[in-house]
């Protein structure tokens, strides 16, 4: 590793698939290290906090590892965070799932799960679909996603949603059965994506370069 | 509106993709990283890998060729047979699986789908039912690709599948499966109409318009498909069928293609569009 080097830590609290991102950031040259210690994620350039699987277990996880108040303290000093998936959830206040649990509190805002029926209609939970992304009332030029157009398809796993309490911090809406959530978020250093872009495509990996080039962790 | 996701399966035994007929009497077709680059690059939405032998033998085989896919091929990998255990799972998932596909041992041990979706969330267990239709008309479901008799009807057991965690269902018509006449459309849509969770059907499709009948019928979400696509892959890079073991002289011969009329990713889904069922292109 050269010394100027950016070094991005791809956050791991033991649940969920780390392999493809880290193939990912290699993919587009970003120097990232899967890893669960502190003093990791203390020195890291940038984190990456990815996840599949239950909310609850993820902050027990964390807080295990003692984990919580180094992020909380990385992203409050500037620090640029990639969120994916349950990852994106985890900064959020709470979660509604299994009663109520607190989450990173990065983002004011509460974690829903569908509901089992929509307009009459029974809507599948999970939502497992490549979904469409769409416009909030931000332009995507300054962002992650500019390489994209609008309404591109991304691959959704998941049976949760966010729902930010500050609007103007949705970068995208997604309409699963004619429910529409937020499917991505943008508020200063931290950007995270409901979907999954590394389980996206080539579409998906330029979200990924698009965040290194952006943050300056690749050249 | 619903996106289906098509999904590409590829049976795997030792170092060789293979597909046989109502999952039996396998056959030789090529490399599983040639086939998996071309749907990669043909629009699949996922791709799944099916261990057709290791349920039997009790054998994993499947880690390097899972590992080599996901490291360029960026989308959803689903691993399936042989699995037991925990910690079986959590090994595929190691090696780069996102999802992974249960059947001889949830029925076996039911709690297994609950153990497993609350450690690992939901959408990462799929479960398989492999349904043969009795003549009395009642499904059962087998294991061990359809060998195994259980004498479990299809749809109580889709039933449980859901209420113990499970994200998604695969279900294959033994029945039909590798014959290209076509899908069990009733078996298929009386699933997806008591289940609450995705469903992707699997199992005899040998056209395009197959496909499309099948969606037209149902709330399924996802259909996987391999002759359809083998075939078609086959036919477009016949000069690099080679293999080291089995014998794929039926192959150059075609023998086996009366049946059906394969098609890429791409032409079916153009044909699906057509047809205003939605999906990625």
């Amino acid at each position: 590793m050269t010394k100027n080097e950016k070094k991005v830590i791809i956050i791991d609290y033991q649940l969920g698939n780390l392999f493809s991102v880290k193939q990912a950031c290699d993919t587009i040259g970003l120097n990232a290290v899967i890893s669960t210690s502190k003093d990791d994620i203390l020195s890291a350039d940038a984190l990456i906090l990815p996840g599949v699987g239950a909310f609850i277990e993820a902050m027990k996880n964390l807080e295990k590892l003692d984990l919580i108040n180094a992020i909380k303290s990385k992203v409050n000093s500037g620090t640029p965070i990639f969120g994916i998936c349950l990852g994106l959830q985890l900064l959020f206040t709470k979660s509604e799932e299994f009663g109520s649990a607190n989450g990173l509190d990065l983002i004011s805002g509460v974690i829903k799960k569908f509901s089992g029926d929509l307009d009459g209609e029974k809507i599948k939970v999970p939502h497992i679909m490549w979904n469409r992304i769409y416009m909030s009332n931000k332009s995507w030029t300054e962002t992650p996603l500019r390489d994209l157009k609008d309404y591109e398809f991304m691959y959704f796993i998941h049976s949760y949603y966010v729902n930010p309490d500050n609007l103007d911090f949705i970068l995208t809406n997604t309409n699963y059965s004619g429910k529409e959530f937020c499917s991505s978020v943008m508020h200063k250093n931290i950007f995270a994506t409901q979907f999954h872009p590394e389980k996206s495509s080539d579409k998906g990996i330029s979200i990924y370069k698009n965040w290194g080039l952006m943050n300056k962790l690749i050249p | 509106m619903k996106t289906i996701r098509i999904i590409p399966r590829l049976d795997i035994k030792g170092p060789n993709l293979v597909k046989g007929i109502h999952l039996e009497g396998l056959r030789v077709l090529g490399k599983p990283a040639d086939f998996a680059k071309y749907y990669y690059e043909n629009g699949a939405d996922e791709l799944i890998f099916m261990d057709v032998v290791a349920s039997l033998y009790e054998r994993n085989s499947l880690h390097d060729i899972i590992s080599e896919t996901a490291k360029n091929k960026f989308i959803p990998i689903t691993v399936g047979g042989g699995l037991r255990t925990i910690s079986d799972i959590k090994e595929v998932l190691r090696v780069g699986a996102d999802k992974v596909c249960l059947n001889t041992a949830v029925i076996k041990d039911p709690e297994l789908i609950k153990t497993a979706s609350r450690k690992f969330g939901s959408s990462t267990i799929v479960v398989s039912i492999e349904a043969i239709k009795e003549e009395n008309g009642k499904y059962l479901a087998y294991t061990d690709n359809g060998r195994e008799y259980t004498g479990i009807d299809v749809f109580e057991w889709a039933k449980k599948v859901d209420e113990s965690g499970a994200g998604e269902i695969v279900i294959t018509s033994v029945d039909k499966e590798g014959t290209g006449q076509g899908f069990d459309i009733d078996l298929i849509s009386k699933i997806s109409s008591i289940v609450d969770i995705p469903v992707i059907a699997h199992g005899g499709a040998g056209t395009k318009q197959h496909v499309v009948d099948l969606i037209k019928e149902n709330t399924i979400d996802a259909v996987m498909l391999s002759s359809l696509f083998h075939y078609q892959f086959i036919k477009e890079n016949e000069s690099r069928i080679s293999s080291e073991e089995g014998n794929i002289e039926f192959l150059k011969q075609k023998r086996s293609f009366h049946t059906f009329e394969p098609c890429n990713i791409l032409d079916l889904k153009t044909t699906l569009i057509e047809n205003k069922i939605e999906c990625r292109i």
